[in-house]
């Protein structure tokens, strides 16, 4: 049975309807949008980490000099230029939001925006001190986005062994207890890493794990780590002597990164990480309680096609359940930021005129007020897919402050609402909210009813 | 469907709307857990404590913190011959003397070493030795081991995440600095596009009643343009007058690497204004079974630094006040401010771990045994001795 629906495809597996984007016409143009050319990359770039990093470097320098040459001018000047590279960095974090954002408006494949938000999201990270707190877009640009529609196995390893990740859960930290620093250092294992990485990443909250996997993989992970002027590095010293043996597979030393490469595609292909994945993956697209016929089918082809991404996606999109004409799931707030403004072509120059106070009054700060803070989910297991987390009446008046204010502010000029009801909703758009676009006393309510109207809230 | 815009107006959705509002409908409070209030408040930043409450007795202070230190003869207020209060707190000194606040001296969360403020403020919202594997926060925690706990028993007010009241149980989440603004017709209209849809429909309700209590709040007092702290603080205390027992929100603002005299100028002036807010707010009887706790995720460098400032430090300074408490006293042991007393021969050092005393307030206001805070709200925790913060 098929029941493809571009309108659908654009509202629950994209940003929403656009008037200047054409929706999908088939499943496979959302597949081939997967593995095609990355337009949106080109068009809207963000710094990978690898050259992220050079700005790490110089601060760097600036806190030796700093150190080193206490009360000269050279350490004044330091502290200026590291003021400086901050101050550069924060704009550019700003900037590549916006970038992120645009490409979310203007995308004609949209499955594929929302595939990195999904994966960003699954394998949470950021920076937490300094010019590192700007590393996220970096990190998500370079360890996600290549490696949304390729084996789970090679996104697994490359998101757990990203500098990133590895400075967020502490496993620059770790030390093997019997390796060469630790014996010096009397420091010792930090687990956090490895928890996430059986709980969260693959076999999930309720996976077949014991504490001693978890410590076991601590002591295989050792070794991995980071310097800002050589990116990843694997650091002997800190690897924990003698073999480890996690789920009843025993890892030997080789000196490398070769038993944790080992262990995670072991991971990357556990059943029950097929079984984690495919109820993640149809909560998050389709419902919160999704059907279990979806469940299973993408369980079995990701055991079948041994973590094979395309293939998975291929059975949600295939799928009668995946396209229930019923809206579901609430858009959470950064979707629902972006898909308001897809739906009003908010055009590149004018999102791109802001400074950072305006950038900040536009769109950081609501987001916040909504519930969902620029890149800062609460954990490392990220947002909260439930619908309840976000139909708060904080959050609902978060939504209604921006969706009356917000598209004026950014456009200066609206489109007409009761126009606008038809752009946005489709074949959605009921005489109520035809009704009520009508009725608005001025176009920005008019809009912002039609923003806040259930058919645009879910998806 | 036929709808025209004149009977529209004429019909009086909001007028429904509010009585039909689920948050707010009586049947739901059949039970309440207790008649005691907790407000928890945490000061984001790292709140210098021996600015706020200065050992000025101890003659090191001042070789220490030359700018930074003075005591009684500098403005500062003397409390018991040893400490002074920062000369801004003076609002709070008839609090203190009617022995309704006090402190709690060198205290830390098990975080040590790093001082980064995301991972101190993580921690101590989570309330754990370690984050590895934490979900919850141990307000959260708490709430789980109390009877007859619904969604307005707890409240986090303002718009920074609160960590430590995220979990299982339901919590509500109001910032009291949100307008809606909208004109009454889009108010109407908003209630009429939400109807389809029951969830939305009743989160848009509770805005509605919610931003309009704020609205009320606000013509009645003729204060122009009051501080987002000070509007939180009534928002909390107006909650806990009526169902809730409990409210957490943030105070920022104590990062104080340089030019600190007016960085805490400021930032101890929000403080004080939203003591005295909850206390005013609270009303007599309430207040008294009412006790505050304010907590940070580290205190500052012992030293100051040389931008007249301090930086991230270990040991730090529990605030409480209320009611209930045993005020006019600073508790906990002092470790002094010699070379060999400071933690790595530069912050204040711990004395004890901040979250023995929390528990114990749990303990002294919700009855809350022992067993189940060592091991369920504080996991691993040993509370030691009863601290008799409470009177």
């Amino acid at each position: 049975m098929r029941v493809f629906d571009p309108e659908l495809a654009e509202i629950r597996f994209g940003f929403g309807l656009a008037p200047a984007v054409q929706p999908p016409a088939r499943v496979d143009d959302m597949l081939n949008g997967l593995t095609g050319l990355d337009d949106m990359a080109t068009r809207f770039p963000v710094e990978t980490f690898d050259t992220f990093r050079a700005r790490m470097v110089e601060i760097a320098e600036t806190a030796r000099i700093r150190r080193t040459m206490r009360g000269t001018p050279q350490a004044e000047a330091a502290k200026k230029r590291r003021n400086q590279l901050n101050a550069i960095a924060r704009k550019d974090g700003l900037r590549w939001a916006g970038h992120m954002l645009l490409r979310q408006i203007w995308t004609p494949t949209a499955f594929r925006e929302r595939l990195v938000g999904f994966w960003a999201d699954h394998f949470t990270a950021h920076g937490k001190q300094g010019v590192s707190r700007r590393a996220t877009s970096p990190y998500i640009e370079e360890a996600i986005r290549p490696n949304i529609a390729g084996n789970f196995a090679d996104l697994l390893q490359a998101a757990v062994m990203h500098p990133v990740m590895l400075f967020y859960l502490d496993q620059t930290q770790s030390m093997g207890p019997g390796s060469v620093r630790g014996k010096k250092r009397k420091n010792g294992l930090n687990e956090n890493l490895a928890r996430e990485v059986l709980e969260l990443h693959t076999l999930g909250v309720h996976g077949p794990y014991t504490q001693n996997d978890v410590q076991q993989l601590a002591e295989l992970l050792t070794g991995l780590s980071f310097r800002p002027d050589l990116g990843f590095v694997f650091r002997k010293d800190f690897v924990e002597p003698g073999s480890e043996t996690i789920l009843g597979q025993t890892y030997q030393d080789a000196g490398d990164t070769t038993p944790i490469r080992a262990v995670l595609r072991n991971l990357a292909r556990h059943p029950a990480t097929a079984r984690h994945l495919a109820q993640k993956l149809a909560v998050h697209f389709v419902s919160d309680t999704p059907d279990a016929d979806l469940v299973k089918q993408l369980e079995a082809t990701f055991n079948d096609a041994g973590g094979n991404l395309l293939a998975l996606y291929e059975v949600l999109l295939n799928h009668p359940a995946a396209w229930q004409p019923t809206l579901q799931n609430v858009k959470p707030p950064l979707d629902f930021m972006a898909s308001a403004m897809r739906s009003l072509a908010v055009p590149e120059e004018k999102l791109m005129r802001f400074g950072e106070r305006k950038m900040r009054r536009v769109i950081s700060r609501p987001l916040t007020a909504m519930g969902q803070q620029w890149q800062r989910p609460g954990g490392p297991d990220g947002w909260p897919e439930d619908d309840a987390h976000w139909i708060t009446p904080q959050g609902i008046a978060g939504r209604v402050a921006w969706a009356m204010n917000a598209p004026e502010f950014i456009l200066r000029v609206l489109p007409d609402p009761r126009e606008f009801v038809a752009t946005s909703l489709g074949r959605r758009a009921s005489d109520l909210v035809h009704f009520a676009a009508a009725s608005a006393e001025n176009r920005p309510e008019g809009i912002g009813l039609v923003l806040m109207s259930p058919a645009f809230q879910r998806r | 469907m036929q709808l025209n815009r004149r009977d529209f107006l004429r019909s009086s959705f909001v007028g429904c709307s509010l009585a039909a509002s689920p948050l707010i409908t009586p049947v739901t409070f059949a039970a309440t857990p207790g008649d005691h209030r907790l407000v928890v408040i945490i000061l984001r930043g790292g709140m210098d404590g021996l600015d706020l409450l200065r050992p000025y007795g101890d003659p090191l202070l001042t070789q220490l913190r030359p700018t930074l230190a003075g005591g009684p003869d500098q403005g500062a207020h003397d409390l018991d011959g040893f400490y002074a209060l920062h000369p801004v707190l003076a609002p709070l000194l008839p609090m203190w003397r009617a022995e309704e606040l006090g402190f709690v001296q060198a205290v830390s969360t098990p975080y040590r070493d790093k001082r980064s403020h995301f991972d101190g403020q993580d921690l101590l919202e989570a309330g754990t030795e370690t984050m590895a594997g934490v979900r919850d926060g141990w307000l959260n925690r708490m709430l789980q081991a109390v009877p007859s706990v619904t969604a307005e028993t707890a409240y986090a007010v303002g718009r920074s995440d609160m960590k430590l009241l995220q979990g299982p149980v339901e919590v509500s989440n109001w910032s009291p600095d949100v307008s809606l603004g909208l004109s009454p017709v889009t108010e109407q209209l908003m209630t009429l596009v939400t109807e389809s849809d029951p969830a939305l429909h009743a989160a848009w309700q509770e805005a509605q009643v919610l931003a309009a209590l704020d609205a009320e709040a606000q013509v009645t007092d003729r204060t122009a343009r009051k501080g987002a702290h000070v509007k939180i603080a009534e928002f909390a205390a107006q909650r806990l007058a009526g169902e809730a027992r409990v409210a957490a929100f943030s105070l920022g603002g104590w990062d104080t690497h340089s030019g600190q005299i007016r960085a805490m100028n400021r930032a101890l002036g929000q403080l004080a204004e939203v003591l005295n807010t909850l206390k005013s707010g609270l009303g007599q009887s309430t207040w008294g079974r009412t006790t505050v706790v304010a907590v940070t995720e580290f205190g500052r460098t012992a030293r100051e630094n040389g931008t007249r400032g301090t930086d991230h430090g270990t040991g730090g300074l529990m605030i409480l006040a209320g009611g209930t408490v045993r005020g006019g006293r600073v508790h906990g042991d002092w470790p002094g401010l010699q070379q060999g007393d400071l933690y790595q021969n530069r912050d204040l050092m711990p004395t004890r771990d901040v979250r023995a005393h929390v528990a114990w307030i749990m303990t002294g206001l919700m009855g809350i045994n022992r067993a189940t805070l060592e091991a369920t709200v504080f996991p691993g925790l040993d509370m030691g001795d009863d601290p008799r913060l409470l009177l």
